[in-house]
């Protein structure tokens, strides 16, 4: 039996667990992580690799503004090219209802220093001529981009720890409680006393929850990924369109990754499927809004398992039963972007308590209110 | 009760085990990827390019027309549908496709009758063009009646090699040399045990009698291949296991060592797996009569274990037995003498696998900056840097940091190699660094408008 000791304890080796494990050691904490598995091998693995800033929602924009800034100097950090291109994004309109939503969002942007370029359809066709005729308008992100989410995870594991964090993989935490003083958590042949805790499990976050009496109404997602054949590169920007979920962009390698639609997952035996059918649907209206996409080749597909919850945004920030418990999880697919500044946010908490970057709104509380309301109606009613 | 059954392949296994089923008065679909019957081993020509069985199969012409003949005999009475790439299974269904239209086919059981695929092991210059399997350089003589060069070396690791060979010599083409890379004693060592089976012996031993009376050089025990040549195959060097070096001047090379069973569906279908230490592969879990780990999968053929045609006919036809006994028929009179008969063929079996031991002597010798991955672009040297870099402990998180097997073969070729590269550099046994997992689309699907049905 190894029984150790550190500052914080963190649960989870994703972007969230790992970018904090590298923060936290930065700031002279001691720290270990524990994976059940692999870092990086779930939802931060897995997912398309947008670094995305636009089309998030007004709550999360001071903390994806926080990571906007990360980005560029993230090889510095981490010492290794994790393929982080800033080639922009560009969201699509094909109504004018949509191009009055882009510019609602640009307007909602721009107060959080976010400058997105609105373009008008004409000027997109002239711009980008192999984005298809049917296009209304277009809001472009100049600072957005992608990274190659395989790499960056593990990338933030292997800066940790040499740095000095202690990460342990194939190491499942399989219990934990607070005596007070501090956390006492236990894993195979391993017995860790700790100060702080982070909640950084993902989609096997719940565990963590219950473990200290509390909940969320957190549910499991499968992002639903695939990718084309290489061909020449041609699509400069990635992709995205309002109110579709299908989002795609081209490697400079040449394939083409696609996204959107749920995948097939079951936590259980922790598997997850990409779902043929979701694919083939995916690359159709892909191919409607860049008519080059036709004929391509799809060769792989993949997915994998993420928290999700109702309002689509993350829990973040400190446990509402347990002193030095900090949750930080459910980023419901759209955590990739955040995690470099996640991780400094995560080391904010552990030694002030709080945050510079609001967070409230991710607040676990926030579903007790609901659980309220849902009691109230359900009384109502009888 | 009215099952939809479902047989994936129209090779010898594929049409024995559709046979069995007509024959006991069920109807099926017989899913097949290639335009006609026959499987890669008894493989037609395309409608208008017919020749002689005699000439394409030689000995083995009577099995053949045999195969072909099965099947247009049940064609009236069984949903063939030719020309059908299944991509996927999953709960129950399978995603197909078809003149490049989509299709979507819900089953109820599953005989899986796919196959199987060369080994590919890298050596300097494998990737030129000139270079390819011997199953392509046999392909290429069955369905266009082409050799693959003007003056060709072969090279191999099993039972395919006399019989490339001697079918390219029968069809007239020149071949520089036969090589084999694994030994000659070996063959001594094992012929007790491949005399379970005499006719395949002497059928054997005529393929070596043609290469010799045809003066071809034939050598066993060969080392470190090396393909000469820039842009295309100009000759070939090996050592002798003398450890002479050799070189002949060619203009294509025909290279693999050995089989491997094409299992993606199987495993798209959850079926398990276990590590074979004999051949150093991972192959599905059979159990009695052909079946699966999965209630209502079933294996035909070379597709769960190399056995060769003869073997798949048998197991074809046992798999469709399984599937009338799990219907409710009695237990069928014919499986005692079948299983008799496989359990003769598995004596022999045994006896090519000690005839043809792996060559470890290959994986050993490759070199870091040979390709693995020609799909990627990843060479040994890139897999190796990585372990050292990342400590990947099994081969799908290298393949997550490298791309190893990313590409359009989904490491249908290279993914055993990089395998074993991994375990060598991390001194971790075979079994432990795992196989990549099966993801669909088992081979590229394209996305064509309006044709998703």
């Amino acid at each position: 039996m190894d029984k150790i000791s550190v500052d914080v304890a963190i649960v989870g080796g994703g972007i969230m667990g790992c970018s904090a494990a590298l923060a936290l050691r930065k700031a002279g904490l001691t720290v270990a992580l524990f994976d059940k598995g692999l870092c990086g091998a779930q939802a931060s693995g897995v997912n398309a690799g947008g670094v995305r800033q636009q089309g998030r929602h007004v709550t999360e924009m001071p903390m994806t503004r926080r990571a906007a800034k990360i980005w560029p100097r993230l090889h510095e950090i981490l010492g290794e090219d994790i393929e982080f291109r800033q080639v922009g994004h560009m969201r699509l309109a094909r109504s004018e209802a949509d191009v009055e939503m882009l510019e609602k969002h640009a307007a909602m942007a721009r107060e959080h220093d976010l400058h997105l370029q609105l373009l008008s359809g004409k000027v997109v066709q002239e711009m980008f001529p192999w984005v298809g005729r049917k296009i209304a308008g277009a809001s472009l992100a100049v600072e957005d981009g992608h990274a190659n989410p395989r790499l960056v995870a593990p990338a933030f594991a292997r800066a940790a720890r040499a740095h000095g964090a202690d990460i342990r993989e194939f190491t499942p935490v399989e219990s934990a409680q607070w005596t007070g003083q501090h956390f006492e958590i236990e894993a195979p042949d391993l017995q860790v006393k700790a100060r702080h805790l982070v909640n950084a499990a993902g989609a096997w976050a719940g565990k963590f929850l219950s473990l200290f009496g509390e909940s969320a109404p957190l549910t499991l997602r499968t992002p639903n990924l695939f990718v084309t054949e290489p061909v020449s590169y041609f699509m400069t920007k990635s992709i995205a369109v309002c109110g579709g979920a299908v989002y795609f962009r081209q490697v400079e390698r040449g394939n083409v990754v696609l996204g959107g639609g749920p995948g097939w997952g079951d936590l259980t035996i922790e598997r997850a499927r990409n779902r043929a059918d979701t694919t083939l649907g995916q690359f159709q209206r892909a191919a409607e809004l860049v008519p080059e996409l036709e004929g391509l080749q799809i060769i792989r597909s993949w997915s994998g398992l993420e928290g999700d919850l109702p309002d689509k945004l993350p829990i973040v920030g400190m446990s509402r039963t347990t002193p030095n418990l900090i949750h930080a999880f459910g980023f419901c697919g759209h955590g990739f972007q955040l995690g470099p500044a996640m991780g400094e946010i995560i080391c904010e908490l552990v030694c002030e308590g709080r945050s510079q970057t609001p967070i409230d709104a991710f607040c676990i509380s926030r579903f007790d209110t609901q659980a309220v309301e849902q009691k109230r109606t359900a009384g109502a009613t009888h | 009760m009215k099952e939809t059954i479902v047989i994936v392949g129209a090779g010898p296994a594929g049409v024995r085990a559709a046979e069995t089923l007509v024959e006991a008065g069920l109807a099926l679909i017989v899913l097949d990827e290639s335009a006609r019957a026959g499987g890669q081993i008894y493989r037609q020509p395309p409608h208008g390019a017919e020749r002689p069985a005699e000439k394409l199969y030689g000995s083995e012409a009577g099995k053949a027309r045999a195969i072909h003949t099965a099947l247009e005999q049940i064609r009236p009475r069984v949903d063939y549908r030719p020309g059908t790439l299944v991509w996927n299974c999953f709960q129950g269904k399978l995603n197909t496709l078809h003149d490049n239209a989509q299709g979507i086919l819900p089953f109820d059981r599953l005989i899986i009758a796919t196959g199987a695929f060369d080994r590919v092991i890298p050596f300097p210059g494998w990737t030129l063009p000139g270079v390819f399997t011997l199953g392509g350089a046999q392909i290429a003589l069955k369905s266009q009646g082409i050799a693959i060069g003007k003056r060709t070396v072969l090279v191999g690791a099993g039972p395919l090699l006399p019989l490339v060979a001697s079918q390219y010599l029968e069809a007239g083409a020149e071949i520089a040399a036969v090589l084999d890379v694994t030994p000659f004693k070996a063959k001594i060592a094992a012929l007790q045990r491949m005399m379970a089976m005499p006719a395949m012996v002497r059928r054997g031993l005529s393929y070596l009698s043609k290469i010799r009376r045809a003066g071809v050089p034939m050598m066993y025990g060969v080392r470190s291949l090396a393909v000469a040549g820039d842009r295309r195959v100009e000759g070939l060097a090996w050592t002798d296991h003398r450890g002479r070096r050799h070189q002949v001047a060619c203009d294509a090379v025909g290279a693999s060592f050995g089989l491997k069973p094409e299992m993606q569906l199987a495993d798209l279908a959850g079926c398990d797996f276990r590590f074979d230490e004999l051949t150093r592969q991972w192959l599905p879990v059979v159990g009695a009569g052909g079946r699966s780990s999965v209630p209502g999968v079933y294996f035909a053929g070379d597709c769960s274990a190399i056995g060769g045609a003869d073997v798949a006919e048998l197991t074809g036809i046992r798999a469709a037995l399984s599937v009338l006994e799990d219907r409710g028929t009695p237990k069928p009179q014919q499986l005692r003498q079948l299983e008799t008969e496989l359990a003769r063929h598995a004596r022999f079996r045994a006896g090519i696998e000690a005839a043809y031991p792996f060559p470890n002597h290959l994986i050993d010798g490759i070199d870091d900056s040979l390709m693995v991955c020609r799909c990627e672009g990843v060479s040994a040297g890139d897999l190796r840097a990585n372990f050292v870099k990342s400590g990947a402990p099994e081969v799908n998180r290298l393949k997550s940091f490298t791309r190893v097997g990313m590409g359009r073969c989904q490491g249908r070729v290279c993914g055993a190699v990089a395998a074993e590269i991994l375990a060598a550099k991390s001194g971790l046994p075979l079994p432990e660094v795992g196989r990549l997992r099966g993801q669909h689309p088992i081979k590229p699907i394209p996305l064509v408008a309006g044709k998703q049905s």
